[in-house]
């Protein structure tokens, strides 16, 4: 029996739950030994002019090896987007957590002390600390750029005509809120220059080979002198793209110093300097008619990108993704992104497609209501159809396979939609003031969406063993596991002798990484094809040593052995023995798989919340996912994926949100402040199975890791507007906290009693 | 200051900083470093150790305070010979962990909450391990964990 499908338990675990794994700051490598500490000096002001830094101070105090600023760096800017964003703040401070200085010192607990005496004159300028700021433009982040709109993409001017022929037109503005990241790992890096004259980083990335590429750049030395290596990951969730400006830095510091200097942020640092997510305050309109057919879709999103542009790419996938699994004849779309005084957005697990989600299901939502349909019923009328597959959105998507009414089916059925909606009835009929809420999100995704291929390479060794380096670049996704698995299947090596690699740019030197759910479906792919390509070689070998055709040769993907076929009995070939027979040490194949097309996950989400309508609390009671990326090669850590996806989504639409206030003080920079999502909040996760393969790469999977985030925020935040829609209320941004559910309640109260 | 340990059924006795808190001594200076750090407030319970068989969340705990005390990290909960504690096997056999930097303390928070209440139901897992975070499995195979690690049927 093939050991895909079935659950196998993560060869990962055993070094993390008995030593801890290794960390960034758990390295005590040699080469790490006698390293430095470093802390960044970051603005606590949201808009300022550096009048001056006085460094002399920090300089004197006890430890200190060096304090730099702007003025020492002299590194060409950083290329991160449209507009320049300097490595440390010299004249202007953008944001509060925007560093402003580097200081390095002997031990650790120097730091903080040496760090307060750097002494910094701001003379503050006007915060610009929301979208409507933003826009308004009364003052400008960069006034030589002229406008605080960074970017404008989409439709030039928007046609009422498309609702022209809709007897219900609907419009509602949407926030989704800017949320943090918040891996438990937070941001670090190790730097090293060898005697070589090659920087050795050690970081907390998602992908060190395109870390390598930005380290390179911004130090001005080729790539072939800088070697990233990524231990083990404390989480990602998107924010751990590549490296940030603070390694770059260290970097620099590191061959300033002559010495290894090593950095780990504070929480405080990176709930306000690691990149945010979401951030879009979208309005979407929708029409159509009393029957439930919806005819046309307008989307228009204003992104908040943060005092520097970093990823622009997040409003135009919100576009690309935003009618979802809808067949709207008539769409338009358009996307700005303006600059505020806060802390740059970049990608958050989903990255740009919840966004769309949340706009269209609540679009969906606004629509049944005003029309006085149950939502199942009016999504159901409205899919696209699975004969209609491949399907060519009208924003520019290419859907491969879809069966998105099954998947509602199955969710409503698990969960026993019809009677939940009977409970409704009785309780409000009741005048219970707690109520029940039901909220639908039936999502489609985009994985593997970059269009990048990914590195593979399988190496057989005469002791029988197998060693696989992957591009991608697993930080608890368990992705070594499962491509363990399908090596395992396909050669016919037992689990425990093969290793997987990833993660060191001198063993991989050439990869994507991880990010937009892409791993197992263009690096196992990738895998995939340079085993097959060992395969042909293994073949070549077996048949002279066996005197026979190569074609007449079969790989007993059971036993592992090479054999004649047909003639079962007769002298078979074991790995080992074809690798020896190699020469030169192994079966060896290095390849690039370019050939992964995006895939499209789906699936389906039923909320059920109970709202407290005296107090606004509200208690998230169940949670049905249907979520369907295909062939499962581990439902172990398959369905791990779709909780964790659950657990981060819900609390989106609870009570999550990273907030300033008008002068651009974080007002959430700790975990003590910021609404983290704790296992006391949580339901427990009601999963069911679908798996509707795709054509589109050599395994015919796609991608889970977003998938059950992008389709559980607005099923919750669905739920609580459900809960109070008899109660008058139409809408409810996110996140649904009780005061401001109680709020809404009182304001319909008041709109009723006039 | 000079600060006596038994770290592990180890006797550690060093010199330290008096502001020295027991997370750095265990990581820097006893060479464990399974122990994470995670926030600064006390808030996601990475931290979270033993002291005298109580869970602590040991970024709070000064090195001094624990003079004279016995601490216990994940690194010391399984056997001499490598066999893992109920509660290690339980989050490995119940994928209670991902990426795996909260798993120490999440691991020694549950030990806690077992001796103190040896049959939880979920609720109660859910309720006792309100101190600490995690971002990557949504809880629900941490909470399957336990119960497992309990020696109940675990029905999800």
């Amino acid at each position: 029996m093939s050991i895909v499908g079935t659950r196998v338990v993560r060869r990962e675990d055993r070094d993390l739950i008995t030593a801890g794994g290794t960390y960034v700051d758990d390295l005590r490598v040699e080469a790490l030994s006698g390293a430095a500490h470093a802390v960044f000096v970051r603005s606590p002001i949201a808009h300022a002019r550096i009048g001056g830094i006085d460094v002399s101070a920090a300089k004197e105090a006890p430890g200190v090896l060096g304090v730099f600023t702007a003025a020492d760096l002299g590194l060409a800017p950083h290329p991160s987007g449209p507009l320049l964003e300097p490595w440390l703040a010299g004249d202007v401070v953008r944001y509060v957590g925007e560093p402003v200085a580097l200081v390095v010192t002997e031990e650790r607990y120097q730091l903080a002390d040496a760090a307060e005496l750097v002494d910094v004159d701001y003379e503050p300028l006007q915060a610009v600390a929301t979208i409507e700021a933003a826009l308004a433009g009364e003052t400008l982040l960069f006034p030589d750029h002229g406008s605080n709109v960074v970017q404008v993409n989409g439709a030039k001017e928007f046609d009422d005509g498309i609702f022209g022929d809709c007897e219900v037109v609907v419009t509602q503005t949407i926030l989704n809120q800017r949320v943090a990241p918040a891996p438990l790992e937070v941001r670090g890096a190790a730097c090293v220059w060898g005697e070589d004259g090659r920087l050795t980083a050690w970081l907390s990335t998602q992908n060190a080979q395109m870390a390598r590429g930005q380290l390179a750049a911004g130090l001005g030395v080729g790539e072939e002198s800088v070697r990233v290596i990524a231990p083990d990951v404390g989480g990602g969730f998107g924010a751990k793209i590549g490296a940030d400006p603070e390694a770059t830095v260290l970097g620099w510091a590191a061959r300033q110093l002559g010495r290894g200097v090593r950095w780990v942020e504070s929480r405080s640092e990176n709930l306000t300097a690691m990149t945010h997510g979401r951030a879009q305050r979208n309005t979407v309109t929708i029409g159509g008619k009393r029957d439930g057919t919806v005819l046309a879709y307008r989307l228009d999103v204003v992104q908040d990108a943060g005092a520097y542009p970093r990823m622009l790419l997040l409003p135009m996938l919100t576009e690309l993704m935003a009618v979802g699994v809808y067949r709207f004849p008539k769409v338009e779309t358009r996307s700005r992104a303006v600059v505020t005084t806060t802390t740059p957005i970049a990608a958050y697990r989903g990255a740009g497609r919840p966004e769309a989600t949340a706009a269209v299901e609540r679009a969906m939502d606004r629509f049944a209501a005003e029309i006085g349909l149950d939502p199942a019923e009016v999504r159901r009328g409205n899919f696209i159809r699975p004969e209609e597959f491949p399907y060519q959105s009208p924003t520019g998507a290419s859907y491969d396979t879809g069966e998105y009414a099954a998947a509602l089916d199955k969710a409503l059925d698990a969960a026993g939609y019809a009677e939940l909606r009977a409970e409704q009835q009785r309780r409000r009929a009741a005048g219970d003031p707690v109520e029940l809420g039901l909220g639908i999100a039936a999502y489609v995704e985009i994985t593997g969406g970059d269009g990048g291929g990914e590195s593979g390479r399988v190496d057989i060794h005469p002791d029988g063993s197998v060693v696989a380096w992957t591009g991608s670049s697993p930080h608890g996704q368990g992705l070594g596991t499962s491509l363990a698995m399908l090596l395992s299947d396909q050669l016919g090596v037992p689990l425990e002798k093969i290793t997987v690699r990833h993660g060191d740019t001198d063993e991989v030197p050439n990869a994507v990484g991880t990010f937009g759910s892409r791993s197992l479906q263009l690096g196992g792919s990738a895998i995939r094809q340079a085993a097959e390509e060992v395969i042909a070689q293994a073949r070549e070998l077996a048949a002279d040593l066996l005197e026979a055709a190569p074609d007449d040769l079969e790989l007993d993907a059971e036993r592992g052995v090479w054999q004649v076929r047909g003639a079962p009995s007769s002298t078979v070939l074991s790995w080992a023995q074809v690798a020896e027979a190699a020469g030169g040490g192994k079966l060896s194949a290095d390849v690039w798989f370019g050939g992964g097309a995006p895939t499209f996950p789906f699936g389906a989400h039923l909320a059920v919340v109970e709202v407290d309508t005296e107090t606004g609390k509200v208690e998230l009671r169940r949670i049905v996912a249907v979520d369907d990326a295909g062939p499962i090669v581990n439902p172990l850590t398959f369905r791990g994926q779709r909780h964790g996806g659950l657990g981060q989504g819900a609390a989106q639409a609870l009570m999550e949100v990273v907030t300033y206030d008008e002068d651009g003080n974080p007002t959430t920079a700790t975990l003590a402040d910021y609404s983290f999502v704790t296992a006391a909040e949580l339901p427990d996760f009601e999963l069911v199975d679908m798996a509707t393969p795709t054509d589109r790469n050599l395994l015919g999977v796609k991608g889970i890791g977003e998938a059950a985030t992008i389709g559980s925020t607005p099923a919750v935040h669905n739920a609580v507007v459900d809960a109070l829609s008899g109660r008058g209320v139409t809408h409810l941004d996110m996140p649904t906290t009780p005061i401001r559910v109680w709020a809404a309640l009182e304001e319909a109260r008041k709109g009723s009693a006039q | 200051m000079k600060v006596s340990i038994e770290v592990n059924g180890r006797s550690l006795t060093e010199e330290v900083p008096d502001r020295t808190l027991l997370v750095h001594f265990l990581r820097d200076t006893a060479g464990l470093t399974a122990t994470n750090i995670g926030c600064d407030t006390t808030s996601c319970g990475a931290c979270t150790v033993l002291l005298d068989g109580e869970s602590v969340k040991s970024c709070t705990v000064l090195a001094a305070q624990a003079d004279g005390h016995a601490v216990t990290t994940v690194e010391g909960l399984s056997s001499s010979d490598g066999e893992l504690h109920p509660v290690q096997r339980a989050f490995r056999e119940q994928h209670g962990l991902q990426c795996g930097f909260c798993t120490p303390g999440m691991i020694m928070a549950s030990v806690s909450l077992l001796a103190d209440n040896p049959k939880p139901a979920r609720d109660e897992v859910r309720a006792g391990l309100e101190g600490n975070l995690c971002r990557c499995t949504g809880y629900h195979n941490i909470v399957s964990a336990v119960v497992d690690a309990s020696g109940q049927e675990v029905d999800r």
